[in-house]
């Protein structure tokens, strides 16, 4: 697959080029689109083989949080599809200790397995990261 | 350099996407190459034909068909998105096309730097 914009010749089938892409999830799921689309993407970015991370931080973390019932706001509860990206090879899952502890959230609050890096851990990680969207 | 940019919010509402046009047009003044404009979330709206701002205001969306046409700048509006919005080839200005979020990720790998506007 051979793109018109030029530059670094991809194809998808093949593998290619592979960058360290993470996303970063900094709202909370409910309120505005930021988180479900976000999902949209990383979703999305599992059919290109590249090596791909999570980081959820600040009410980005409440994403991950067990026991979502969002019936009586009428919209669609869309945390189970956290636990399916296992299924998509996208296991790297990071978790800033500060934004966990202000909640009064530990990991056991949270529905998938995740690794829980202090404030300044995570910001060395994002240092080492090729393609950093943030949602 | 090669950069791809991603404009996450909507046109009049915020400022993400002034600021996002006044990169794209600073970095190819400055000899850099812009190869593609992904529009996420509210950003979509940029892409409204329908847009009609008053006469004394910037118009954006006629700002981005001229950035696409002047210096060849993929204008990729994602599909899912712009449905949500009610954005369709119907309402679609000139020099977007509607594509999915493929493109981003992809653009994404083939760009030296990926710069997001937006909260």
């Amino acid at each position: 697959m051979s793109e018109t914009t030029g530059g670094v010749e991809f194809d998808e089938e093949s593998g290619g080029a592979i960058k360290k892409f993470m996303f970063v999830n900094r709202k909370a799921p409910y309120g505005t689109i930021y988180a479900l689309e976000g999902l949209e993407v990383v979703l999305i970015s599992a059919a290109f083989d590249q090596d791909v991370s999570m980081a959820f931080l600040d009410d980005g973390v409440y994403e991950i949080v067990k026991g979502q019932h969002t019936k009586a706001i009428g919209m669609k509860n869309f945390s189970p599809t956290y636990r399916a990206l296992e299924g998509y090879d996208i296991e790297k899952l990071y978790v800033e200790k500060e934004s966990l502890e202000r909640r009064g959230l530990t990991v056991d609050n949270l529905i998938v397995p995740v690794e829980v890096l202090t404030s300044a851990e995570m910001g060395e990680l994002m240092s080492q990261q090729e393609v950093l969207i943030s949602f | 350099m090669k950069f791809g940019i991603m404009v996450n919010e909507g046109p009049y509402t915020h400022q993400a996407t002034d600021t996002a046009f006044l990169f794209a047009k600073a970095a190819i003044e400055k000899g850099h190459e812009v190869a593609r404009i992904f529009f996420y979330h509210d950003g979509v709206n940029n892409s409204s034909s329908l847009t009609e701002p008053p006469q004394d205001d910037r118009h954006i969306v006629n700002r981005w068909t001229k950035l696409a046409e002047e210096h060849n700048v993929d204008l990729v509006v994602c599909v899912a998105a712009a449905m949500r919005r009610g954005i369709t080839e119907g309402n679609l200005a000139k020099g977007f096309r509607i594509s999915g979020l493929g493109q981003l990720v992809e653009m994404g790998i083939q760009s030296d730097r990926l710069v997001v506007f937006g909260d």
